[in-house]
């Protein structure tokens, strides 16, 4: 039996347009969503433990608003949805220690996550908190199997590793060849009745600071040009003026 | 002013350009950084020591980078590593040491640095939609994105210091499977042409690869191509649940620019986008705009490479 734990963030709906409002983003009218590279950790933690018994827990750290992306996963599948109670900014260290001891206390065997979430496209949390519970980790997978012990596929210069790992571990999803199991009525209808497990945290004091927020600076507008032939203009232009070719 | 540490990029076991561009990120923040290359064989830190701008280069040598385990290499760099800001490349592999490397020393990360100013340091949020500026105080880890930077040039010439050094590895590889062709990865290239589904047929890709290989280029796709085609690999999808690629030169070819693609790819340096429809988003965002069919345009664009690089 694997206790198995996967972690879920809220993220603007990559759909959605970020706008700046003073010197921070505004995401007051923006929908949110579970984050994209999530949605294969949830299926790979489900899968595990489709494997061979266990059970699944969804962690995210955020505000009260973040429910609705746990009540999403715990609709697939999930056993428990747990949330860390913070609402602002943390660094990667105060983040990952928070998480780093709840992964300790909760006693899980293998933690899965996106490879970076969409909003801040980092992808530190998992290798930073394997790290910090001294656990081996691997990151990018693109395929899975749970055939005599974990076996993953991640990229490597050149080509693709089948890397075998031992547990305890930490592995960070991509899309690949995963396709993602939908919610159906019954699991939506319990999910509505699953209770949050909201934890309070504290945030380690911070060493790096949000400074400002800005929109990115506008490309000069380029050059447009009508008909196949203008590839040759183009071409030239690659040269002259852009010295790439 | 803190002491700088870059830890060197390598490619096929030789130190890479980007290396360079990691060293200029180090003067920026303000000192001439101790360059560290993980190695097998020491005589890889060989090509480090001409790099200008540099006051040390160690060689850390340890059988366990032979193959990239996280952990491993964590160890293995930290022990022989000073304290200080430590610079990585902004690779897949480097951001998740860079990662290991911060957590093992309770430091903080800041991943996909675009410019520095004094201690402020700039990333692109929201894949790319804003950019956010952050202050680090202290000690951090930060990893530098590609074609960023200008490279410091190779008039120097510093020492190499060999320390042997090790960890524990993790994980175990049991196969490497390599890529059936030549051609890079979108990860590794500095020059991508992408296909969507204006391509038609995945077998429309093959006019793709014809102008890839005269540029040395990767292939890649949109997300439609690779959902809608079961030859065209999700290896090769740029964009939001695909790669983020900084190249410096980058055609979209029939991609019509959803957000989504933007997101892994709006940061090269030159966009060209061929696309028959003039209204496409693509177009905003594009350096050189070709409105034309594929099949008017990449003819013409592979003749004019061919006489251009005779
Ligand atoms: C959560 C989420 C994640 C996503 N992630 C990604 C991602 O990672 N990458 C990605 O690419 N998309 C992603 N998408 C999908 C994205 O929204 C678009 O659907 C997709 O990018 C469209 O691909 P396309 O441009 O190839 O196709 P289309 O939008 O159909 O565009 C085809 C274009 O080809 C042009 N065309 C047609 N025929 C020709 C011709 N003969 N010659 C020249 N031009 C021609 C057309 O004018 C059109 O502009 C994501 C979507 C969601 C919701």
């Amino acid at each position: 039996m694997v206790n198995i734990a996967v972690l879920v963030k809220q993220v603007p709906d990559t759909n959605s347009k970020i706008q700046i409002s003073g010197d921070r983003v505004d995401l007051s009218s923006v929908k949110m969503d579970i984050s994209p590279y999530d949605e294969f950790a949830v299926e790979n933690a489900l899968q595990h433990k489709e494997s061979g018994g266990g059970t699944v827990t969804a962690i995210t750290v955020g505000p009260a608003g973040a429910d609705k992306v746990l009540k999403g996963v715990k609709a697939l599948g999930v056993d428990n949805i747990v949330r860390l109670d913070f609402d602002g900014y943390m660094d990667s260290n105060g983040l990952q220690s928070v998480l780093a001891q709840e992964i300790s206390s909760g006693g899980y065997d293998v933690v899965y996550c996106g490879k970076s979430a969409a909003d801040t496209g980092a992808g530190s949390t998992g290798p930073g908190i394997a790290e910090r519970l001294g656990w081996g980790s691997v990151s990018n997978i693109t395929d899975i199997s749970f055939d005599g012990g974990l076996t993953v596929t991640s990229p490597t210069e050149g080509g693709n590793a089948i890397i075998s790992v031992n547990l305890p571990a930490v592995v960070s999803c991509d899309k690949g060849s995963t396709k993602v199991r939908k919610s159906n009525v019954k699991g939506i209808m319990m999910a509505k009745k699953a209770q949050v497990d909201v934890k309070p945290v504290t945030a380690p004091a911070s060493s790096v600071t949000v400074v400002s927020q800005v929109m990115p600076p506008a490309k000069p507008a380029g050059k447009k040009f009508e008909g196949g032939q203008s590839a040759q203009t183009v071409a030239q232009l690659l040269r002259d003026e852009a010295n790439i070719i | 002013m803190s002491d700088t540490i870059v830890i060197a990029e390598l490619s096929k076991g030789k130190v890479s350009p980007t290396t360079n561009e990691l060293v200029t990120a180090a003067n920026e923040l303000g000192s001439n950084p101790t360059v560290i290359v993980p190695c097998s064989d020491s005589s890889a830190a060989n090509d480090a020591s001409n790099i200008s701008g540099v006051t040390k280069v160690i060689a850390a040598k340890s059988d366990v980078f032979a193959n990239y385990d996280a952990a491993a290499w964590a160890e293995a760099i930290d022990s022989v590593a000073p304290a200080g800001i430590v610079i990585t490349s902004a690779s897949a592999q480097s951001k998740d040491l860079a990662a290991r490397i911060a957590a093992r020393r309770s430091i903080s990360v800041v991943q996909d640095v675009i410019a520095i100013n004094g201690t402020t340091l700039s990333t692109p949020i929201y894949s790319g939609k804003a950019i956010q500026n952050v202050a680090i105080s202290g000690d951090a880890v930060i990893s530098v994105r590609a074609n960023v930077f200008t490279p410091s040039d190779n008039s120097g010439s510093t020492d190499v210091q060999v320390i042997d050094t090790t960890g524990n590895v993790s994980t175990a590889v049991k196969e490497l499977v390599q890529r059936a062709s030549q051609r890079l990865d979108v990860s590794e290239a500095n020059i991508i042409i992408s296909g969507g589904r204006g391509m038609g047929t995945p077998a429309n890709f093959s006019h793709l690869e014809e102008i890839a290989d005269k540029l040395g280029a990767a292939v890649g796709a949109s997300r439609a191509a690779v959902d809608t085609w079961d030859e065209i690999p999700h290896s090769m999808q740029v964009g939001q649940t695909g790669k983020t690629v900084n190249p410096n030169l980058y055609i979209a070819v029939g991609i019509s620019g959803a957000i989504q693609h933007l997101a892994g790819m709006r940061s090269s340096k030159y966009i060209v986008a061929i696309n028959k429809d003039a209204d496409a988003p693509i177009f905003q965002h594009a350096d050189y705009g070709i409105v034309a069919t594929w099949e008017e345009a990449l003819p013409v664009l592979s003749s004019s490479l061919s006489s251009l690089l005779a």
